[in-house]
């Protein structure tokens, strides 16, 4: 036991504080005190960080890197003879991508409740949004560093939950309930197969534990604990292992937005921006990407049909998020899908990673650009906020010309843009261009698909950059202005980490095998990435960087395709159309009929019944004197004669 | 067995008392009447008293009842207003089911005391001398056995409890009062 | 003597159900007490006609009828100043107008 507790704890307690006591500070001193305990929580993180990947305490002795377990409470003990490790338990795993989590989790939360102190300023329930800020911090990090993969799902309940309160924080807004709805229901409903798969899982390994589940054996490539006790076991036509996995991915792809589930990240953005930075953008919605890695190990040997199908769906989503990104006129809907199109890059990623040593660069790359991916996604996030501030809207229209009002956040953008872009030297040159290496080993049709989302996504981002920047300027009701200090200040730390990220020795730290490896640009793929983005970068000048009418006319000429996508494919309209028309309408509306009628009818009759025979034989209760001794004579005569005549 | 012997005329015009008055005293529809029936009820019991020779019993039953018990119905029934009249017919229904009970009672009992056989003590008659007072006194105030000092103690508490709490409860409020 | 003991018993059976008669359908609270009394006596003669009849030696009977008698007048006493105290407050002595209790 060491201070590693603080990391969970601070959170919690902060978040029982504001919680519970919110409502008797100053809205300022309540933010002041979240972020006053987060950064305790940031700086624990960082030591920790600097503490696993810069001295021994990280280092096992043949030099690869440490899982350390620093505690593990059991909490529900279900072992018995049989099955000696089936226990619940609570804990803290550090290991290369935990530790990154770590870090990731507490820099942007840091920033999102720096930020928040000044776009929150005057919200009605200011402390509230303080404490759910820290409630999620708390759940995510406990998430990350889950020992066992049900206390991982507590947690992700947990933050699902978070993410509902973040949501419909402005609850008397009928869309943003109706948001908040929608993404608890998609979650949970994706939560429940990631629930049947760990059932499945631990059913047949009898534990819950990552490092059993996730330890292998190179040399005879399997999972050793889940080959020996799931191996060749069939259920319809499918091994049970790649059925519990995928069911367990399911789960991750509900809560990374991937398709088909995608379909809540977009109404998230109800929700504050800076929540949505967080949330919506850097952590939470990389939970499924971090479950996929966690136990990427036991994807790899025992069901790499599975990863095959992780790779495609996230090579499809990507592309169709991208092409609705392209669409979209709410500048925080373009992020929203932007993020859902960079999360599927990194399912990509893991999907066709291999094992070991330079084999596993997929996974490297996926890590790495869920690193970079947060930094430079907050950045955005925390920019539009700036300026959905300064113009008090969300809608391009209301934009134009900005860059002579608030010249940091101009800059801020615009280096985050260039990051997701690809451009050397930003970050996501480097994450992005890992992903395309390894997909370029993996599978050729995946490269190209994603070569042509990274034009697609340098298009859409200078879109929405020259658009709100350049382009012209509409009337403004009042001038916009930069945002306050505490505003800014984080959009620049974010984007120092933005500029800088791409360049940490990731394949140092972070590995399938745990031993760190080299890893160099292959320049070809490089220059062939940086050349689409380019021509993103350049179609999205030639069309929106003034106003003119090319953009509509290109629109006209395909315009039933655009109409599609600017509704996002309508796949809400399917869902709405299965579950009202066929769930509600065709099978609940027999249930009903069942329940009203049948159920309620049964119940009703019971309940006449009694009331009929209470009303006749109330009668007897008369209060009546003499009532009473005619039974009683009646009664003893009765009596008498029976006892002595019968 | 001479039916017309004295004592046996004097059963059966006791008897006759008793049931004819008793039945009137519980139907008739003027509660002070009622009283009054009720009187030569408890007066005839206590000549059957004497008839069995239990003077003392018989004293007491005058005393008590007849002096004491009546006189408390006829100044409840006096302090309590318009009761000289009672007008409100007994419903013929009432009447039915009072009269089943009581006939029903009364079949099953009188079968079951002809059946029953009682031994009767032939040393009745020599017996139906008058109790001896004395073999009373010794009775009530003995504590050995066939002797009942703790009845006796016992009920006197009870009376004096009855004292206290019929002046209690009949007392009027002290709100009512003021 | 030579009434038979079964007389005395016919006497006393019809006057306690008189009574239980009265019970039922009076309607008057002091009516209904008037019958109590008949119900009493009439058990006040079983007690009396056993003891001389069945065993003349001795005074139980005797002793009980005595204290039957004690016990009617203290009921009766106390039972005559709860009349009066329901009249007071009701203004009726009828057993079919008292609902207070009831609720």
């Amino acid at each position: 036991m060491d201070y590693t507790i603080l990391l969970l704890a601070i959170p919690f307690l902060m978040f029982l504080i504001i919680g519970l006591l919110g409502y008797k500070m100053t809205p300022k001193f309540s933010g002041l005190l979240g972020s006053a305990g987060l950064a305790v929580v940031t700086a624990l993180a960082y030591y920790t960080a600097y503490r696993y990947f810069f001295t021994e305490f990280g280092q096992a002795a043949d030099g690869a890197r440490e899982t350390i377990v620093m505690f593990n409470y059991t909490w529900l003990d279900l072992s018995n003879a049989s099955r000696p490790d089936l226990m619940i338990q609570i804990g803290m795993l550090l290991d290369p991508i935990s530790v990154m989590m770590l870090v990731v989790i507490t820099t942007v939360s840091m920033m999102v409740h720096i930020y928040s102190m000044g776009y929150m300023h005057g919200e009605e329930g200011f402390q509230r949004y303080y404490a759910v800020l820290s409630l999620f911090t708390f759940a995510m990090l406990g998430l990350v560093v889950a020992t066992n993969i049900f206390q991982m799902y507590i947690f992700w309940e947990l933050v699902g939950v978070s993410s509902f309160l973040l949501i419909s924080f402005y609850f008397t807004k009928p869309s943003a309930v109706r948001a908040a709805k929608k993404a608890f229901i998609v979650t949970r409903f994706a939560d429940m197969f990631f629930l049947i798969g760990i059932l499945i899982l631990s059913y047949y390994t009898k534990t819950f534990d990552f490092l059993k589940l996730t330890a292998v054996d190179p040399e005879a490539q399997h999972a050793t604990l889940v080959f020996s006790t799931m191996g060749g076991k069939m259920f319809m036509g499918l091994s049970v292992t790649s059925i519990a996995l995928l069911l367990i991915f399911l789960g991750g792809a509900g809560k990374s937005a991937m398709f088909p589930f995608h379909i809540w990240l977009p109404d998230a953005m109800e929700g504050p921006t800076p929540a949505s930075a967080l949330i919506h953008a850097a952590t939470m919605v990389v939970a499924g990407v971090f479950l996929v890695a966690r136990l990427f190990p036991v994807y790899f040997f025992e069901a790499p049909d599975v990863l095959h199908i992780i790779a495609y769906i996230g090579g499809f989503t990507s592309l169709f998020a991208a092409i609705i990104a392209c669409t979209q006129t709410d500048i925080k809907r373009v992020l929203a899908f932007s993020t859902i199109s960079q999360i599927a890059y990194m399912m990509v990623a893991l999907g066709v990673s291999g094992f070991g040593g330079h084999d596993g660069l997929g996974f490297t790359a996926s890590m790495w650009h869920l690193f970079t991916h947060a930094m430079f996604k907050a950045t955005l996030f925390m920019a539009a906020g700036c300026i959905i501030h300064a113009v008090h809207s969300n809608e391009m229209d209301a934009m134009g010309g900005l860059r002579h009002y608030m010249k940091k956040t101009y800059y801020t953008f615009g280096i985050a843009c260039f990051a997701i872009a690809g451009i050397f030297p930003l970050s996501g040159f480097f994450s992005k261009d890992e992903i395309l290496v390894a997909a370029f080993e993996a599978d050729k049709i995946l490269y190209f698909c994603q070569t042509f989302v990274a034009g697609l996504t340098a298009f859409y981002m200078f879109r929405l950059f020259f658009r709100i920047f350049f382009y012209n300027e509409p009337k403004f009701e009042h001038t916009p202005h930069e945002a306050p200090a505490n505003m800014w200040v984080p959009l620049c730390i974010l984007s120092v980490f933005t500029i800088f990220s791409g360049w940490f020795p990731f394949s140092k730290w972070i590995s399938t095998d745990l031993i760190g490896y080299d890893i160099h640009t292959v320049w070809p793929i490089a220059i062939g990435s940086t050349v689409v983005a380019l021509i993103g970068i350049g179609t999205a000048y030639v069309l929106y960087y003034k106003k003119n009418d090319i953009p509509d006319r290109i629109a006209n000429t395909c315009k039933s395709f655009y109409t599609w996508a600017s509704h996002r494919f309508y796949i809400d309209e399917v869902y709405l159309f299965i579950t009202n028309k066929i769930i509600f309408g065709g099978i609940c509306a027999a249930i009903a009929w069942f329940d009203r009628h049948i159920i309620d009818g049964f119940m009703d009759l019971l309940g006449w019944t009694t009331n009929t025979v209470s009303e006749e034989t109330k009668e007897i209760q008369s209060g009546s004197v003499q009532q009473y001794a005619w039974v009683f004579i009646m009664g003893v005569i009765t009596i008498v004669t029976l006892a002595l005549y019968l | 067995m001479d039916l017309l012997s004295a004592n046996n005329i004097i059963f059966f015009l006791l008897a006759t008392i008793i049931l004819v008055f008793g039945f009137l005293s519980v139907t008739t529809t003027k509660i002070l009447r009622a009283a009054t029936y009720l009187f030569f009820v408890l007066f005839a019991i206590a000549g059957l008293y004497l008839f069995l020779s239990y003077e003392f019993l018989a004293a007491v039953q005058l005393s008590v009842y007849a002096g004491g018990i009546v006189v408390l119905f006829v100044f409840a029934i006096l302090l309590v207003k318009n009761l000289g009249e009672e007008t409100e017919k007994v419903s013929f229904q009432k009447k039915l089911v009072g009269g089943i009970a009581s006939l029903a009672g009364v079949a099953v009992a009188l079968i079951t005391a002809f059946n029953y056989g009682f031994i009767q003590n032939e040393t009745a008659d020599e017996a139906a001398n008058a109790v001896d007072m004395q073999a009373v006194g010794n009775a009530l105030m003995g504590v050995e056995k066939y002797q009942y000092l703790l009845p006796f103690e016992a009920s006197s508490i009870l009376l004096l409890a009855c004292i206290i709490g019929s002046v209690v409860v009949a007392q009027k409020n002290k709100e009512e009062k003021r | 003597m030579n009434i038979p003991v079964e007389y005395f018993l016919v006497l006393s059976t019809l006057l306690f159900f008189i009574g239980v008669f009265g019970f039922i359908v009076r309607k008057n609270l002091i009516g209904i007490l008037m019958s109590i009394e008949l119900v009493l006596n009439a058990v006040n003669i079983n007690f009396v006609v056993f003891n001389r009849f069945l065993y003349p030696d001795k005074l139980e009977g005797f002793i009980y009828g005595l204290f039957v008698i004690i016990v009617a007048a203290a009921e009766t006493a106390v039972a005559i100043a709860i009349i009066i105290n329901v009249y007071r407050n009701m203004k009726n002595i009828d057993v079919n107008s008292i609902k207070e209790l009831k609720n």
